[in-house]
Parts: C-alpha cells; structure tokens; sequence
C-alpha cells in the first residue's frame, strides 16, 4: 500500500514548549486547550468507538470460540471446550469445501476483470471523443446495491421469461429454456462471476485507468526515438508501469469477494445445493441459522486471519514491485 | 496501432485508433446498462408483462408496479368493488380492475425512510468523528500514528458476518437490536476507518503555513481548524460524505442480520416484496428504481473523485 | 461541490438528532408477525372486527416465507419487541418454549374457559404442545395445513387425452392415488403440447434456502415409510430414516423432478408452483392447503378447471404437516391486548368466519359442521389429509436438523450428487452428531 503518500509532515515540538516559545498573549490565546489536548479530544472519539464496535466485539468473538455457546439458548449452560470448534472447523469437509468455491470465484472474477477492466482502460485511454462521459456510464453499476441489482438479476436469469437467457438464444440459437443459469450444478458458479464481473469491472478499470494516465509522455516520446515498435512499448513501458496499480486493484476486489455475500445470498442462496455456497454464506448458516455460535466464531477467527494473512503477503508483493 | 510514420505526436492516437476504442467502449456501456434499462422498463410493466414469453419489449406502460410497491391489497369479489364508491386515485383504479381493493400502505415507504435515517445520521457521525482525526493525525504526533491507523484501516477488511456475530451479541445486551441508533453506531465505525484515511489525505494536502500564519493573527488552534482549516477542506469532506453514504445506503449483510423491522432498511426488504403468489416484479422493480436513483445522481456528481474514494486514497488521479 | 456541502451536513445532523427521539408505541396496539401469504391477508380482513370491538388498532409484520424463519427467529433471539402476537410454525415450539419466547398459555385457558378439546387434536399437538402431546400449551392453533396436490380438471376430463392415457397406461385417466400413479400421470403429460403450449408434469418443491425441498421430499418419504425414528422418543435413527422405504421414497421424489418439471423450477418453493401452475405450464401441482381458495378463484386457472387430490399413499398414508399455532410473544409490552386477541381469535363465531374468508380454522365447531365437506371442493380433501399429517422434527435444535435435510437432499435431487441411500446415511450422520451436541444421545 505504499501508493499512498504518507509523507505526514511531522513538525510539532513538544506542546508546552510550543507554548512558551510564542509571544504570551499568543499563548493566553491557545488559552485552555494545548494541542496535545486538542489531539487527544480529535483522536480518541474515533478510537473509542472503533474499540467499542470492533475490537471489544472480536475480543468477545475470541472468548466465544472456545466456547459451545448458543445465542439462541440462553438458559443453556455454557462450557469451554478448548480447541475442539478449531479442530472441528477445520476438519469439516464442507467448510473446505465453501473454501474451494470461494476461492474458485475469487479466481475466475479476478481473471476477468482485470482483463476487461484494463483493455477497458487502455481503449479510453486513446481519448477519444465523448470519452469522459462514457467512462461515467461505465461506471454506474459498481455504485449500486448488490443485493438490491442482484436480486433483480435472479428475474434476468429466469430460463423462460428472462431476458439474460432470451438474448444469449437470440445470439447462439439455442433455446431460451434450454439451459438454467441459477439451477445448474455447471453453470450457477458462472451466474455470480458474471454479476459480478458486471458490477465491478468498471472498479478495476478505473484504477488501470489512473495508472496508464500516471505514466508520463517522455517515456512514450524517448521509446520512439529508439524506434520501439508499438508492442514493445506496450509490454515494456505500459505494463510495468501500470502494474502496481493493477495489482492495487486484484488487491482490493480480492478482499472484497473474499468477503462475498449479499450477492451470491440474493442470487443463488448458496444453490443449487451447496454448489456457490461461498465461506461466507457458509458462516451465516453456522451463525445465524444453526445458532452454533461458538463454533461460528472460531470459523470467524479463521477467516479474519485467512484475509489479514493474505493482504498482508500480498502488500509485500505489491511493495517489491513498485520498488522494481 | 500506426506511430513512427503518422505525424501527430505520439501519445495521441491516431483518429482509427480513436474510433475504434470509441466504439469497443460505447457498445461496453451500452451493454452494461442493458439490466440497469432493464429494471426500469420492467417498473412500468403489468405484472403479466413482466413475465411473458418471450419478454416484450414493447408494451403499454402501466403504474401498477408503483402502486403495488407503496400498498397493501386484498382480493375482493366483483359485487363487493361494484359496491364501492368511485375509485379515489389511479392506484385505486389499477387495484380495482385487478379485483382488488387498497388495505392500506406498505411497509416500502417507512423501510426507504429508515434507509434515509440511518444513511444519512450515520455518514454524518462519520464524517464529523473523522475529520477531527484525521487533523489529529495530519498535524501532530501521535504515539503509535502508523499503528493506529493500520488498524483503522484494517477494520474494513473484515468479513461482514463475521463482525456481525460478536456485534449480534452485544446489541441483544444493550438492547440496540432492530433500532437506527444501533445500526447507526455501526455503520459510522465500519465509515469512520475509510474517513479517516481519505480526510487525512485531504487535510495534508493543505499547507500548514495557513493555520500558523491564523494562530500569529491571534486565532486559536481551534478556531484556525474551524476558520481556516474547515473551508479549505470542504472538497474532501463532501467527497467523503458521499463514499460513507454510498456504504450506508447500500449496505446489507449488517442489515439483514441486525434489524427485523423498526429499523429496517430498503436492501434487505426490496427483495421480499411479493405480491399475490410468486414475486411481484415490476414492484419489485419500482422498488429498485427508487432505492437507484439516488445513488446514480451520486455518481455524476462524484466522477472525479470516485478514483480516491474507492481505493481509500491510495490512488490519486 | 462546495455549496452543496453546508445543506447536506445540515441534513445529515438534523435526521441524526431526529433518530434518538425513541418512537413511542401506542398501547392500544398490536403488532401480529407472520408469513406473507394468502391467508394472512384474510387474517387482516378478519382483524378488522377485533379493531373494532376492542379499539385495538391492529399492525402486521408479514414476511414472505423464504425469510420467515430466518428472521423471526433471529428476532426472537435478539430479544426484539417488533411482534407482540406471532403466528409460528410448528417446528419453533420446542425452541421458543425451552427458551421462553412464547408466553405458555395454560393459565389463561383456564382463567377464561378456553378449552383445548375444542379443538382438533392433531392439531393442538403439532401446533400448540411442548413436549409434544403433553398438555403444556404454548399456543392457540391458529392455522391447520398440510401439504397437498392440485391438477388441470380441464385437461383430465379431455376426451382425446383420456383416450391416449388409457391406450398408454391400460387404466383411466384420474388424479393418482398412488405415487407409482402420480409419477406415471406426471410423465404421460410432461413434453405434451396442450391449447398449442408445451406442458410440464408435475411443480414441486425444491427450494434450497428456508425449507422448501424438505417440505417437498418429505411428501414422498412419508408414504414410502420413512420414519424419524424407530422408538418414538429414543432418537435411534438408524434404520428408520435410511430404511429401504425412505429411499425408494426419495428417489420417487428425483424421478418426479428428474423427468416432470418444468425448466428453471431449481429453487422453487410455494410462490414459484403457484406461478407454474397458473400460467398452464403444469398438469399438476403441489402445495399447501393454505393457497387453495386463492387457487380456486383464480381467473385463469380457477373455477371448473382446477380439481384437488390429497397425497397419494404408497406404503402408507401420509401429508407433510403445515400449519401454525397463535402466539402471545414474552417480551410484549401488550400482554392484556395480545390476550385480549387470542381470547378473540378463539371464539367458534370467529373460527367460523376465519374458514369462510379462506383460513383453515381448526375449531370442531367448524369442522365437524355437517356443511363443512362441501363448503369448498378441497374441504373433505382436508379433512383427510389432516388425519394423516406427519411433521418435522419440533426439537428446540429443528434449525440445524432442517438445515441438514436440506442440504442433503438438495444435493441429491437438484445438485445430482451421489446416490437416495447415501443422502439418508448422510442425514442419520448428521443429525446423530446434532443429538450428540445436545445430550440427547
């Protein structure tokens, strides 16, 4: 994440020398509040409330998940059993399974994005005309509800009166009922990628585009002296160049579908029988359905050290490229 | 792709190669907006043009889908309705000739105001909370600054559900369940990490010479960020604004597990409206269209500072 | 984007300040909880003498049935006050009375002399009773229902098809008493063309989320003598829900989805064979009895052209149980006027006007009336059925148990993952380790 500038200009003395340094009537002015008060007063209501509503909360998460505690039984006793939620979280072959399926549509949304999300780029990147209001146009689903758009794509994919089905006949000839998008075991996985590849292409795209427009004309211009062939200056100056961002953008939309759940609940609930039930629907189940919430919380713990330990190996990988 | 031979320079395209790209994007954003076109025709269909075979493109636009989203119906016989005085409005008469009567308003209208609430008090907390962090941050030392604000930032990468079960827990003790300040408090923590960085981003764009020359002028440190600090940063601050209320109103994992009614909000409710057996799609529809329009206008606005919002300000155009 | 600030945050700060204002209930209020479907918009109908008797304004929380469990449930859970009285479903019981969500009813039976032998006893068992059939009543049965089946009239009683259907089969054309009959009559119409439509043999359930294909499969594992368990009480399932029996019960069920539904009905539950049916693509239909008023007025569908038939029996007979019970909800702020709507809601006028507006009322008064069989073309049909209903299990763990079912036959209907046998050794896997976590095993 080094994109960020994070060149924070740090300049402050100490405040009570700051204080007396200045003309007195200047320091009667700060009057009551120094500023290491001021920081404090500023700072602390954030970190306060991000204690109370995330970190309390995962503490409690943590203590739970060595528990057999059930949030819909609250007169049962609550025992601990240790390690057993972990080992059975980690033994249990749907939970690997939801696992395989999420990383699946990891892949696939990631694979494709990228390429549509960059070729995108780089064709608005000629500047043709009218190119700033369609890359607007272009950038309107990724603004919207997924579960709200997603639920509407459920009525799309209907095999009879849908119009996804209709024009893909329309196209190859096949026919419109012919083939169910949401209830086939080989095509449902293929009905959230194309979602969600429709929703969020527009994202990577943007982020490419900011990367071709942050590389700077010289380096174009002193290739052509060198009379480097097109090609060549697309494989060696624009993709290098533009490569941190693209993997900014692989970053942020893996965390993000790594996550994934209003959209696959609203458009397939996991369906046809476990075929796109991804980790996180998985966990609902466990949590809110099933009520295992000690069991729940360790799967949670699992997760959150999944994403964390993922990111972090892929900002280092992120650094050493943009140090290259 | 022509260079070396054509005579423009050569980071501009030729005019082939514009027209091509020109015309690969446009039918893309055609393309894209082909569902989006979609809901909002389906809106004014009647609900058996909504679901017939192959769907129509042309049909006679009707309002039922509108008046079925915002009222409740039950099936009357004909000599009942024929009973009844003239119909009061258009949706009256669309429910009549369906053999039904109005029983009342649905709950679309007070989830859409629960949406509002919620969205809007919870961007502003955020907002609020974190412009003043995000000075703190940006002009003084703070033990531990880059530690605190990874774990901000990394508030966000959370699994929803996952938060959701401890928070579930909590809320039952506190009695926040199903309430707008409940969903409030949580909607500004998840916003307050993503307002921080962008805000801090901001604020250190604006050089503090500004403030110090205020505070030499007589301000105080409070009245140079009010005064000074505050106008120069509105930018951001809206733009920021507009990100938080984005999540917020589009948000439903949280929802859909944390409120059941009295708070509830547009997402998790839009996909349950059914009508007489089976969905009620162009009710359905008026409903998405609605909940859209917002956030589209949103958009537009925002296009220029999409780029930073999304990427936390890790990417500046 | 500077002038639009100011009035935006202005925005912002007043709804935010308006928010804290608690919303103040009125007390003479009540908000009723349940499914969204048919009948509860005859319970709306019905309320409205309530209203007017009591001054009682009446407020109403339907959801649609996919997220009914799911969220009332969660409710419940949350300690939440949106429902004062809930309509739940039968398998909630053990749950909502272990951990006192319900208010337990005995006391105030008593106190105003409402007796629960009024009522039909299979139904005060499923719907009101925790342990089952003792009598600690937790509920009024508010609603008897059962899982059951409707057919094209118009197109059985076609001479030419009745003609083919003979030639085909060696036996009349008529709804099926069997499932070897159903699944014959499934596969004779489906692939058929009909006024110039091609038709589908049969709609069922296969919903994956809630309950839907549970509620499906279970239609045929009862009759084929699938059992829960082989002592009543003993949780011993093996042998009793992976008998030879229940797998050849629940490969019927495939077949019948394998070679008679109708495209994309993957993930289909009450709403989605209703609309099956109704736009003439099936022959034939199941459903709960709750639809069958509707479905007989239908315009299109309705009339002379829809005829009714209960589950067909194979081994034995059976229906997969519907239906719910009346609640008063513990941590109401309303006690007095959600009993004062129980206390209602059970007088045998009411029950009988609740049958007429199309709620299937369980009091004998109404039941027993000689005029009852033929007050509507489904009313004997009902009758049957609930004398035969088995139900799921009411275990205080019946989520976990039904997500289990569910996911097992989906994956083996749907999904076409191994084979009946191994889904039901499966199910007696999970469902023994789900007893084991609670002690009961």
């Amino acid at each position: 994440m080094s994109v960020i500038n994070s060149d924070t200009t740090i300049l402050e003395k100490e405040p009570e020398r700051a204080a007396t340094s200045r003309p007195a009537s200047l320091a009667r002015r700060i009057g009551g509040l120094s500023d290491r008060a001021i920081a404090w007063l500023f700072i602390t209501p954030t970190i306060a409330l991000l204690l109370a509503i995330n970190i309390f909360p995962l503490i409690w998460a943590v203590r739970l998940s060595f528990t057999n505690y059930r949030a819909n039984r609250p007169n049962a006793v609550v025992e601990s059993v240790g390690l057993q939620n972990y080992q059975r979280v980690l033994t249990d072959s749907d939970i690997w399974i939801a696992m395989q399926t999420t990383a699946h549509f990891v892949f696939w949304t990631i694979v494709l994005q990228t390429l549509i999300g960059f070729s995108l780029a780089y064709l608005i990147d000629r500047k043709f005309r009218g190119h700033a209001f369609w890359t607007t146009v272009i950038l309107i689903p990724m603004m919207l509800s997924p579960a709200v758009v997603g639920n509407f794509w459920r009525f799309l994919y209907q095999p009879q009166i849908g119009l996804f089905n209709y024009i893909v006949s329309y196209v190859t000839g096949v026919p419109p009922s012919s083939f169910e998008m949401l209830g086939s075991v080989s095509l449902a996985p293929w009905s959230i990628i194309i979602v969600d590849t429709w929703m969020w292409t527009p994202y990577v795209m943007l982020i490419c585009l900011a990367g071709l427009r942050s590389i700077p004309d010289y380096i174009y211009e002193a290739a052509e002296v060198d009379r480097a062939s097109a090609w060549r200056q697309f494989w060696s100056i624009t993709i290098p160049m533009a490569l941190p961002f693209i993997m900014l953008a692989v970053l942020f939309r893996g965390i993000e579908n790594f996550k994934m759940f209003d959209m696959v609940m609203l458009l397939t609930g996991g369906g046809p029988g476990s075929t796109t039930e991804v980790a996180s629907i998985t966990l609902k189940r466990e949590a809110f359905e099933s009520w295992r919430t000690g069991r729940a919380s360790a799967f949670a713990i699992i997760l959150f050290v999944a994403v964390f330990g993922l990111a972090n190996i892929y900002v280092k990988a992120l650094n050493r490229v943009k140090q290259r | 792709m022509s260079n070396a031979t054509s005579a423009h320079s050569v980071v501009e395209p030729s005019a082939t190669t514009k027209r091509i790209a020109g015309i690969i994007v446009v039918l893309y954003a055609i393309v894209t907006m082909v569902p989006l076109a979609w809901i909002f025709m389906t809106s004014f269909k009647s609900p058996p043009d909504s679901i017939s075979y192959p769907p129509k493109l042309v049909f006679t636009p009707t309002l039922e889908g509108y008046c079925n989203l915002f009222t409740t119906r039950t099936r009357q016989t004909p000599e009942y309705i024929q009973s009844l005085g003239p119909p009061q409005s258009t949706c009256d008469e669309i429910t009549r000739s369906r053999n039904m009567v109005i029983a009342g308003p649905s709950n679309y209208w007070p989830r859409f105001t629960n949406s509002m609430v919620i969205a809007f008090g919870s961007t502003f907390l955020a907002v609020f909370l974190g412009t003043l962090a995000a000075y703190g941050f940006s002009r003084f030392r703070v033990p531990l600054a880059d530690d605190l604000l990874f774990f901000i930032l990394s508030t966000r990468m959370m699994p929803p559900i996952a938060v959701a079960i401890p928070i579930y827990l909590m809320y039952r003790e506190l009695g926040l369940s199903d309430t707008a300040l409940g969903m409030i408090l949580l909607y500004t923590a998840v916003n307050v990490s993503l307002a921080v960085w962008l805000l801090k981003g901001f604020i250190d764009e604006i050089p503090r010479e500004y403030e110090e020359a205020a505070m030499i002028d007589g301000y105080t440190r409070l009245q140079a960020f009010r005064k000074v600090v505050l106008p120069q940063a509105t930018t951001g601050i809206a733009a920021t604004a507009i990100f938080c209320l984005i999540f917020a109103w589009n948000e439903y994992a949280f929802a859909v597990l944390l409120t059941s009614g009295s708070a509830q909000t547009a997402p998790p409710f839009i996909p349950t409206i059914i009508g007489e057996g089976g969905m009620d799609w162009p009710a359905v529809a008026a409903g998405t269209t609605i909940f859209l329009v917002p956030i589209l206008v949103f958009t537009i606005l925002l296009r220029k500072q999409l780029l930073r919002g999304i990427t936390f300000g890790a990417v500046r155009k | 984007m500077k002038t639009m600030c100011r009035p935006l945050l202005g925005a912002t700060m007043a709804l935010g300040l308006s928010t804290a204002l608690p919303t103040l209930a009125q007390a003479d209020e009540l908000t009723l909880c349940w499914a969204a479907w048919d009948p509860a918009n005859a319970l709306v109908e019905l309320s409205k003498d309530f209203t007017a008797q009591s001054g009682t304004q009446m407020k109403f929380e339907f959801v649609p049935w996919p997220n009914f469990a799911d969220r009332i449930l969660n409710e419940l859970n949350s300690g939440g006050k949106l429902c004062d009285l809930l309509i739940g479903d039968s398998q909630w019981i053990g749950g909502s009375a272990e951990n006192g969500y319900y208010v337990k009813l005995n006391d105030f039976f008593d106190k105003e002399g409402i007796k629960m032998s009024d009522f039909a006893e299979a139904a005060v068992n499923a719907y009101s009773t925790w342990p089952k059939g003792t009598p600690n009543y937790w509920a009024l049965p508010a609603m008897g229902d059962a899982n059951a089946w409707f057919y094209r009239k118009d197109w059985f009683s076609k001479p030419e098809i009745q003609a083919e259907f003979k030639a085909a089969t060696g036996r009349d054309l008529a709804p099926p008493t069997t499932w070897d009959e159903l699944l014959e009559t499934a596969k004779f119409f489906n692939g058929k063309e009909i006024d110039g439509k091609k038709v589908y043999g049969a709609a069922i359930f296969t919903e994956r989320a809630s309950e839907g294909i549970t509620m499906g499969a279970t239609q045929a594992l009862y009759p084929y003598g699938f059992k829960y368990e082989n002592t009543t009480g003993k949780y011993d399932m093996d042998g009793a829900v992976n008998s030879e029996g229940a797998v050849k019960g629940l490969e019927a069920y495939k077949e019948l989805y394998k070679c008679c539904t109708p495209p994309g009905y993957t993930d289909a539950y009450m709403g989605e064979t209703l609309d099956a049916f109704k736009s003439g693509q099936a022959a034939m239909a199941m459903n709960w009895f709750a639809f069958f008023p509707g479905l007989a007025k239908d315009e299109n569908v309705g009339g002379d052209r829809i005829g009714f038939f209960v589950n067909p029996k194979e081994a034995t007979a059976a229906s997969t149980l519907g239906g719910q019970g009346i609640s008063v909800v513990a941590n109401t702020d309303n006690m007095d006027g959600a009993l004062a709507y129980i206390k209602w809601f059970a007088q045998p006028d009411v029950q009988k006007k609740w049958w007429q507006l199309g709620g299937y009322a369980v009091h004998n008064d109404v039941l027993n009336d000689p005029s009852f069989k033929d007050s509507q073309p489904f009313a004997a049909d009902f009758l049957v059925a609930m004398n035969q209903v088995q139900d799921f299990w009411q275990e205080p763990s019946y989520a976990i148990l039904l997500q289990a079912a569910q996911k097992r036959f989906h994956d083996y209907v749907v999904a076409d993952q191994g084979t009946a046998k191994e889904a039901l050794d499966g199910l007696v896997k999970d469902w023994t380790e789900i007893f084991e976590d609670e002690g009961k095993l």
